[in-house]
């Protein structure tokens, strides 16, 4: 990397560098004016924070939300690109799931808990569960119309060079569909971090969400916002890598054919 | 097309019957799922006494007033956006980021700001719902052709003509679905708010027959909101369809 392109990037992160600095500062221009017992100032939050991530009853609540969110989003994954692939493959199918699919993507799934938590009692699975019921649809509906509009011409290509469907699959569908894959794949990690945070909120006995639901039954502000910038930083993060991962895919892609 | 809805049709009122045989034949405890028929029977009976009422007015104001509050402050911090480069280079990292964050993290700390009641369930859905609009918007408005614009120089028409007769009607796809997303969140801002912690409300209620196992009416309630949500969201989809075929023509 020439020091050009570090003064480049330094110069594109400036702008939201300044975003940052400003939150901090609204952060304690509210604390000022609400004073303590509404929100508690910055720094001592992120000292809270860093002494509860260091305590070790914490760590259980930390690894059951993460074991949650781990296998929910393999699941969502999972499931997710192979219905995709299916329902994008037969076009008959598809056009009858995909009403039903976007349905279910915008109406509040919350209502839907109460369901889950019979079906798979109380504890991890039901979060699981819910998790991954968030996840799944965007990456099927995204799976789906990327399996949809792949280029004809390059099937007819692979087969006047008489490629194996095995070739054909890895040499023409993969290279092909995996951007607007890998789209679906943020969303649904970010949506099914989103369920199982809102499993652990509702009747929930471990997890992150469980102690954001403890601190407010004793009115600690200072958890609450040390809990709430932790998931939101880990959130933050990941998609940022996500998204640069998935505007790198996107420039080899293809340019759109002219309409 | 037609064969498509068709088979949809099958599909759903197949899996409805699927669950009602299950449910009367005793393959699904009615401690976990009721039949579909008992879920409407419970429906009406819900609708018939008047103490849902209350509820459905406080949970419908609050969606109503965050709808109006995120379609209009997503359009105008849009319309902003737009119009200064500088601001909108240092926001679109936040933006693109933003649905990352689980935003209920946030609803504990509203409570203790605003006290329980409708004020927080209100601010939560707006801020769930509103950057979906401001993306709707900064995506429309990148997309007006410019040649409209100079054309609206050459008239000189005013700011506020340009945008009535000129932005607003070639934006409108983008911002239409901004729109839908709008209207989606904030019903999910609110009632997945009420769910987790309220003292009244739709989802409140939903929540409190579950705490009470008393299905027939949690079982009622979700299949109301889930009825009145999907009507909703079917209106703003055919209005979106008239509107596209009306451009089309």
């Amino acid at each position: 990397m020439s020091a050009a392109s570090v003064a480049g990037s330094l110069r594109e992160a400036r702008a939201p560098l300044l975003v940052v600095v400003s939150l901090a500062l609204l952060w304690q221009v509210l604390h000022q004016l609400a004073g303590d017992s509404a929100i508690t100032a910055p720094a001592p939050t992120l000292a809270h924070l860093w002494t509860m991530v260091g305590q070790p009853r914490f760590g259980p609540h930390l690894r059951e939300t993460g074991l949650a969110f781990a296998q929910a989003l393999l699941i969502a994954c999972a499931g997710g690109v192979g219905l995709g692939v299916i329902l994008g493959g037969h076009r008959l199918s598809g056009e009858v799931a995909e009403p039903l699919l976007v349905g279910l993507y915008s109406i509040p799934k919350i209502t839907l808990y109460p369901v889950i938590l019979l079906l798979f009692g109380l504890g991890m699975s039901a979060k699981v569960a819910f998790g991954a019921l968030h996840g799944i649809i965007p990456i099927v509906l995204f799976t789906m119309s990327a399996v949809r509009n792949v280029n004809r011409v390059y099937l007819r290509a692979g087969r006047a060079m008489h490629l194996t469907p095995l070739q054909t699959a890895w040499h023409i569908l993969v290279p092909a569909t995996l951007p607007e894959i890998f789209s679906g794949l943020r969303i649904g990690f970010s949506l099914t971090l989103l369920g199982t945070m809102l499993g652990e909120l509702f009747a929930s006995q471990r997890g992150l969400g469980f102690l954001l639901m403890t601190a407010i039954d004793l009115n600690d502000v200072k958890t609450i916002l040390a809990i709430a910038v932790l998931i939101s930083t880990f959130a933050l993060i990941t998609n940022t890598a996500l998204l640069a991962i998935d505007s790198h895919l996107h420039r080899g892609a293809a340019p759109e054919p002219p309409h | 097309m037609k064969r498509a809805t068709w088979i949809r049709a099958v599909v759903v009122i197949g899996a409805v019957g699927l669950l009602e045989a299950a449910c009367r034949g005793g393959l699904i405890a009615p401690a976990m799922v009721i039949a579909p028929s008992a879920m409407v029977v419970a429906l009406f009976r819900i609708l018939a006494s008047d103490e849902t009422g209350p509820h459905l007015r406080q949970t419908l104001s609050a969606v109503g007033i965050a709808m109006v509050l995120s379609i209009i402050g997503g359009f105008l911090a849009g319309f902003v956006l737009h119009s200064t480069p500088l601001l909108r280079r240092a926001f679109n990292p936040f933006l693109a980021a933003y649905y990352a964050i689980p935003h209920f993290a946030f609803y504990p700390l509203l409570i203790v700001i605003f006290g329980l009641g409708s004020t927080p369930l209100i601010v939560l859905a707006t801020l769930f719902a509103m950057v979906a609009m401001i993306v709707g918007t900064l995506a429309g408005l990148d997309r007006v052709p410019r040649v409209l614009l100079k054309t609206a120089k050459v008239h000189r028409l005013s700011l506020w003509d340009e945008v009535r007769h000129v932005r607003l009607p070639a934006a409108a796809p983008h911002l239409l679905s901004g729109l839908k997303l709008a209207v989606a969140y904030s019903f999910i801002g609110v009632i997945a708010g009420e769910f987790i912690l309220s003292t009244s409300g739709i989802g409140h209620e939903i929540a409190y027959a579950y705490d009470n196992f008393d299905n027939p009416r949690m079982y009622g309630l979700i299949l109301f909101v889930l009825a009145l949500v999907s009507a909703f969201n079917m209106t703003v989809y055919a209005l979106e369809r008239r509107m596209m075929r009306r451009r089309g023509s």
